[in-house]
């Protein structure tokens, strides 16, 4: 790891709902790759930034979310979240809650201006170069919407996993094109859904890849879903598990315990 | 053919698409044939992005002084010989247009594309009159002989296959050998061509739509790959250009602004074949050209889009690159939308014109990837706006209860971290624990419509916030 500052930075990590309750391995991942880039992690009481409130076009519940947010987080040096999705949520749209708010704008800012996504906020702002850890394995990434198009997250997670020991990265087909998953869209018009996610799945297959990564955990249960429906064999995991080297966790949607980990299926 | 509304049948539409074969097969080339076009033209110009800053600014200034320009243009094209008539609705531009055609005894018209007149249902309103539209885009040809609507902005018929206009053709062209043959794409536009040229010398009047309106001049611009547009605004006795108040621009300088984005976010061309320029009826030392000219200026419920949130829709050129890179219209295409306008454009802008009670489906049909916004050659935001429905639709009162209920119970968790805490930890434990000898469900309560589909993964267990206070003990 090559953090590019000495000083212990605070990180306030917001874990997200979704990973929260599907998959702490994921926080527990963040935690180890921010403290090995040289930031003291904590994890203040947290439920969820807003996001499906303010996709659902309930206003007053995402601005009641926001202020929960902003209070609970706006102490520490930076927040990350493993999920560019959520951390799109507060850097993208926060500000549209609190417009023609002189009061809260400046505060709003200067928080919005703290919130990254995990493997961009290591990338970019703490300038690591490599992780160390192994895998044995071909990936293929899945660029998820958010990210990719809210705050330009694309080559910094194909860089770090390049330096993932063992780790071969084999690309797919459209990898930039979203999985169907849309929070609440999914189970809205499942019909549409399905389509999509059925042609991300043959484009996922189309790579060769034995492992799925992605950088958030609503798209990446969407793949893993969909693949183990057809009766699919490859893994499905989050990028930052990969990252810091956490392989007792058996990738998403798959049974404990199993031993299939770290050999080529 | 004016298109019936469907828009709030889009679950259903859009079952019967998906399992539409042919149409499925030619959904498939949309993506193909447009994103990587575009993307080249895009690449091959390196002021593009910049010239989209600029197509947006041109757009905002036009609209933020929309009734300056619409009176210069109005004073321009008058001083030039023609007509100007302001439409409020559609009926009243659908009598506008009928007088016009009626006061020179027109039996036929012929039309170039125009979706505004797919919007007021023209044809059906001149056919019950006694006067005959002929379609003259291949594409809105197609879907005339069908009985069908548009199913994209730019490529009306892009829902069919060869063998379907094939048939057509043998079906509609009853007077032609039925033993020729029709089987190559060549032989289909011969034959097309063949037909229309019969028209075109027939029509009485030909009505075009209009790309741009320019104020200075009282130009009306209209492009096309086709040249249909020429004949059908050249030969007959009167051309009616029909527009609706957003095709306003300035200058010819703007204009040519917004035709260096136009061709581009829509087929990767760098122009279309044909930019036509008409101002006025034929002069007398032209060698052609038509005797009377008609703008018809249609408002339809715009100018109230025009205070608020939307009013950033107004800046659409109808490129139609936002439905070409829409994984739901690639999916689904575009009559499951249900009216005139497919694809995040027309997700925003068909609520606004036919309410937000039949067409809140369609702002709640789009996952937000953002990628109609991230081509948009006036950068509207799509997402933002099909949000800003949904707030619409919440505020009204007009969510499914189950959904609305559901969102409210999620609401007030998470409003109380207190509660949520707890009450999560204790769902994952349960969902764990059932979960646990798969690692995943194929059915679970509540979640039809997520495991109709796809398994749903089971969670690992304790919650992450749990097992952190457990280890660091937080306040
Ligand atoms: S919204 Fe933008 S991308 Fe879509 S048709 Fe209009 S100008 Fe083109």
């Amino acid at each position: 790891m090559a953090p590019n500052e000495q000083r212990p930075v605070s990180v306030g990590l917001f874990v997200t709902c979704l990973v929260d309750t599907q998959r702490p391995s994921v926080g527990f991942a963040a935690v180890r790759l921010l403290e090995a880039a040289g930031c003291t992690v904590s994890v203040p009481r947290q439920t969820c930034c807003g996001q499906p409130a303010f996709n659902s076009g309930d206003r007053t519940t995402t601005r009641a979310l926001a202020e929960q947010m902003i209070a609970a987080f706006e102490t520490f040096d930076y927040v990350v979240a493993p999920s560019g999705s959520c951390a799109g949520m507060i850097r993208t749209h926060y500000p549209e809650l609190f417009v023609g708010e002189p009061d809260w704008m400046p505060r709003v800012e200067r928080f919005c201006a703290k919130v990254h996504e995990l493997v961009s906020f290591l990338a970019d702002v703490r300038g690591v170069t490599h992780v160390t850890a192994a895998y044995d394995g071909t990936v293929t990434y899945h660029d998820s919407c958010s990210g990719l198009r809210e705050l330009g997250i694309q080559a910094q997670p194909r860089r770090l996993l390049a330096s993932v020991e063992g780790l071969t990265v084999a690309e797919m087909p459209d990898s930039d094109v979203c999985c169907g998953f849309g929070g609440t869209f999914c189970v809205k018009y499942p019909d549409v859904s399905n389509a999509i996610v059925e042609k991300k799945a043959a484009n996922i297959l189309a790579s060769g890849a034995d492992t799925l990564l992605a950088g958030d955990l609503g798209c990446l249960m969407n793949m893993a879903g969909k693949l183990q429906r057809e009766g699919r064999t490859i893994r499905v995991r989050h990028v930052a598990e990969v990252l810091a080297g956490i392989g007792d966790t058996p990738p998403i949607g798959q049974p404990k315990p199993q031993s299939v980990e770290g050999r080529k299926s | 053919m004016s298109v019936h509304i469907t828009s709030p049948q889009f679950k259903q539409n859009a079952r019967e698409a998906l399992a539409d074969q042919p149409l499925q097969k030619a959904l498939a080339k949309v993506g193909p044939g447009f994103i990587g076009k575009r993307a080249a033209a895009a690449e091959k110009l390196p002021e593009f992005e910049a010239l989209r800053d600029s197509a947006r600014d041109i757009k905002n200034h036009t609209l933020a002084h929309l009734d300056l320009y619409m009176e210069r243009f109005e004073e321009k094209a008058r001083a030039a010989g023609g007509h100007v008539h302001f439409a409020v609705d559609a009926a009243e531009a659908r009598n506008i247009i009928l007088g016009i055609c009626r006061d020179l005894g027109a039996k036929t018209v012929t039309k170039g594309k125009s979706m505004i007149s797919e919007e007021i249902g023209l044809n059906d309103h001149l056919e019950a009159n006694g006067i005959q539209p002929v379609e003259t885009d291949l594409g809105e040809y197609l879907i005339q002989i069908r009985g069908e609507g548009p199913s994209h902005i730019i490529a009306p018929a892009i829902h069919l296959n060869k063998e379907q206009v094939e048939a057509d053709f043998r079906r509609v062209h009853a007077d032609l050998p039925p033993e020729r043959n029709l089987s190559e794409p060549t032989a289909l536009l011969a034959e097309a061509r063949g037909k229309l040229r019969e028209k075109f010398l027939a029509a009485d009047v030909g009505i075009t739509g209009a790309n741009f309106l320019v104020a200075e001049t009282g130009t009306s611009i209209i492009v096309t790959n086709e040249g249909n547009g020429d004949l059908t605004q050249t030969l007959p006795k009167a051309h009616i250009v029909l527009a609706s108040i957003e095709k306003l621009v300035p200058t010819l300088e703007d204009v040519s602004q917004l035709l260096r984005v136009l061709a581009r976010s829509a087929t990767g061309q760098e122009m279309s074949v044909y930019t036509t320029f008409s101002t006025g009826p034929r002069r007398a030392e032209d060698p052609d050209g038509p005797g009377d000219y008609h703008v018809v200026i249609l408002d339809n419920g715009r100018s109230g889009m025009l205070a608020g949130q939307l009013r950033e829709m107004l800046r659409c050129i109808r490129c139609g690159a936002c439905m070409n890179h829409c994984p739901v219209y690639h999916a689904v295409g575009g009559h499951a939308y249900g009216w005139v306008y497919p694809g995040p454009m027309g997700s925003v802008l068909t609520p606004s014109l036919i309410g937000v009670e039949k067409g809140r489906n369609l702002p709640n049909a789009s996952t937000f990837c953002g990628r109609c916004e991230e081509v948009c050659p006036v950068r509207i935001p799509l997402p933002k706006l099909m949000r800003h429905w949904r707030e619409k639709e919440f505020e009204r009162h007009l969510m499914p209860a189950t959904q609305r209920t559901g969102l409210a119970v999620w609401s007030f968790l998470a409003r109380r971290g207190w509660l949520y805490r707890p009450m999560t930890r204790m769902a994952m434990a349960m969902l764990a624990l059932v979960g646990k000898s798969k690692g995943r469900f194929s059915k679970l309560p509540l979640a039809g419509g997520w495991t109709q589909y796809r398994d749903f993964p089971a969670p690992e267990g304790d919650t992450f916030q749990a097992q952190w206070a457990a280890r660091k003990n937080v306040r």
